[in-house]
């Protein structure tokens, strides 16, 4: 268990009713910091509400969030966190670099640091060339790139990033991969809202699968993880003693032709199984452990039916 | 300073309104119209040898009308281009961006109170100023008591400004814009009823319009800026059509101070309580 000191966010029971409907039923969360952590989950599952809660803009009908050993809302705590909201948007008729100023002196940075933040954001999310368009005559993709420079300004702590990529062309989505993962090795934290399961696969190193306000599962996605895989083993001459001989790793087998399928609580112990298996006579030709994917999870938890 | 830098963003969104520069370029317009009238009445003063104090009258009634005129476009105005600052921002997210920078929330409001405040105060200043120096031109005449008049022009329109807050920090954009402009038409209408009960000496009449002033002060504002205004001899007589057969005393006047602070206070307080 991590120390308070070391979490980025850490919540207690959070939960939401709007007007007799629960939004978030029981939100309890550690991250750590330095940490990347996906939120997924299907449509109204409560993602965004969770989100608003930690950023203190929604208040919690019960329970407890502190941001960076602060409780949420901490005026002060909010120089260390950058948001991008679902929807960015704000006044039209700033140019992107009036609107990224603006912003850097609400965060209370000197006109000498924007002078040199801003033109190094704009050159970040590719939106140099337009420095001086307008807001209005921005594409979505672009209300959205210069949304993500805004969080950036105050180079936070912690950064919650609500659907990022929601309206940009893959060129788009490559950079907002590519700035996790500078905020990342910048040492910063960030809480990524996605219901894009492959872009939290790849960016994110924990997940945490949310349905009905409430978080189901948590997952490590680096692989550094202990949990549980499903094993296809190519096999023959294997008896159906030996067959049932392999409960005492997994109460799962299945037996197809030279094909064994079973499911390990852990990846370490399949060596085990598979000497096993060689001292029983087996013939081995195949092992292939297929890590139960993030789509497959996401789907089982949350229903086929998209949680709808 | 938070509140300030977004004063100044407010104050430049709110100057960017159509709406704004459409009741400027209706002001001009009036003012051009006000301009020929009083032109053309100076004319026959002249030609008919009317007498001074007549003459001096006749100019002081068409000030209070074209103060009158300015009066309307400013309630308008303030509760028209300030309605949807809050709940439209709420409702449409782009509060968010803001609410959660290293500002407390009561500097987020009272930074577009003051926004709003500053378009609000040079508009009522260019209106009254130009209606006084167009019929100072035409027939040398200003208003009795200009600053006075100004300013209780100005508190009129701050407390429908802080009122129409009030309620866009728990309505919609369209039921906070009908509030403020409903409660006004109440003050309005218990403005009249006040001054008839006064002409008829129906003293539980003017007590109706007392209640509608306290309900809302802004019209009892206005009478009184127009009292302050108009010549000392309209108001002996008391038979302007714009005022003021019962005029508001001081003590309005400090109410109307009061129910301002409130109102601003009650928004405060709801939007720094309240889920964006």
């Amino acid at each position: 268990m991590s120390r308070a000191s070391d979490l980025a966010i850490r919540a207690r029971g959070l939960r939401k009713v709007f007007s007799g409907k629960v939004a978030v039923r029981n939100l309890t969360l550690d991250v750590p910091r330095g940490e990347v952590f996906g939120f997924l989950g299907p449509n109204g599952a409560g993602k965004s509400t969770s989100v608003k809660m930690l950023l203190g803009l929604i208040f919690p009908t019960s329970g407890e969030a502190e941001i960076l050993g602060c409780p949420a809302g901490d005026v002060k705590t909010r120089s260390k966190v950058g948001f991008l909201p679902e929807h960015f948007r704000f006044y039209d008729w700033l140019t992107s670099a009036e609107l990224l100023k603006l912003h850097g002196r609400l965060y209370g940075m000197s006109h000498a640091l924007l002078r040199e933040r801003v033109p190094a954001l704009l050159d970040v999310v590719g939106l140099t060339p337009h420095r001086d368009k307008r807001l209005h005559d921005f594409s979505k993709g672009m209300l959205q790139r210069i949304g993500l420079a805004q969080a950036l300004l105050n180079e936070p702590d912690l950064i919650f990033l609500d659907e990022p990529t929601s309206g940009l062309d893959p060129f788009g989505r490559r950079l907002v991969r590519d700035i996790i993962k500078a905020q990342r090795d910048r040492g910063a934290t960030v809480l990524l809202n996605s219901h894009l399961l492959g872009e939290v696969e790849i960016t994110c190193d924990r997940v945490a699968f949310i349905k009905d306000g409430e978080v189901v599962e948590t997952r490590q996605l680096n692989g550094e993880d202990e949990e549980q895989i499903t094993v296809s083993i190519r096999a023959v001459n294997v008896s159906r003693e030996v067959v049932n001989g392999l409960s005492q790793w997994t109460p799962s087998v299945r037996s197809e032709g030279d094909r064994l399928t079973l499911t390990l609580l852990s990846s370490a112990l399949l060596p085990e199984v598979v000497r096993y298996l060689v001292a029983k006579g087996a013939d081995v030709y195949e092992v292939t452990p297929e890590r139960l994917s993030l789509e497959e999870r996401f789907l089982e938890i949350v229903g086929r039916d998209g949680g709808l | 300073m938070g509140i300030w830098i977004i004063a100044g963003v407010t104050f430049r969104e709110a100057a960017r309104k159509k709406m704004l520069w459409m009741a400027l370029a209706a002001g001009v317009a009036f003012l051009i119209l006000f301009g020929t009238g009083l032109h053309f009445q100076a004319k026959d003063f002249a030609a008919h040898g009317m007498s001074p104090v007549l003459r001096r009258e006749i100019s002081f009634a068409m000030l209070t009308m074209g103060l009158y005129a300015v009066d309307l476009l400013a309630v308008l105005m303030t509760i028209l281009t300030s309605v949807d600052t809050l709940s439209g921002e709420i409702a449409s997210g782009t509060i968010q961006a803001v609410a959660t920078k290293p500002v407390p929330r009561w500097q987020v409001l009272g930074g577009k109170w003051f926004g709003f405040l500053g378009m609000l105060t040079a508009f009522i200043a260019i209106m009254v100023g130009g209606v006084n120096a167009v019929t100072y031109v035409m027939a040398g005449v200003t208003a009795r008591h200009l600053v006075r008049g100004f300013l209780l022009m100005w508190m009129e329109s701050v407390v429908l400004l802080s009122i129409t807050f009030a309620f866009g920090t728990y309505f919609s954009t369209l039921t906070s814009g009908v509030l403020a402009l409903g409660l006004h038409g109440l003050a309005f209408l218990g403005g009249w009823i006040e001054q008839f009960g006064a002409l008829t000496q129906t003293q539980r009449a003017v007590n109706v319009g007392v209640i509608a002033s306290v309900l809302m002060p802004s019209e009892a504002l206005w009478r009184r800026a127009a009292f302050e205004m108009q010549s000392p001899l309209a108001n002996a007589m008391r038979i302007s059509p714009f005022s003021t057969l019962s005029v508001p005393s001081m003590a309005m006047v400090f109410y109307a101070a009061l129910y301002l602070a409130i109102s601003l206070l009650i928004a405060i307080r709801r939007f720094s309580q309240r889920d964006l």
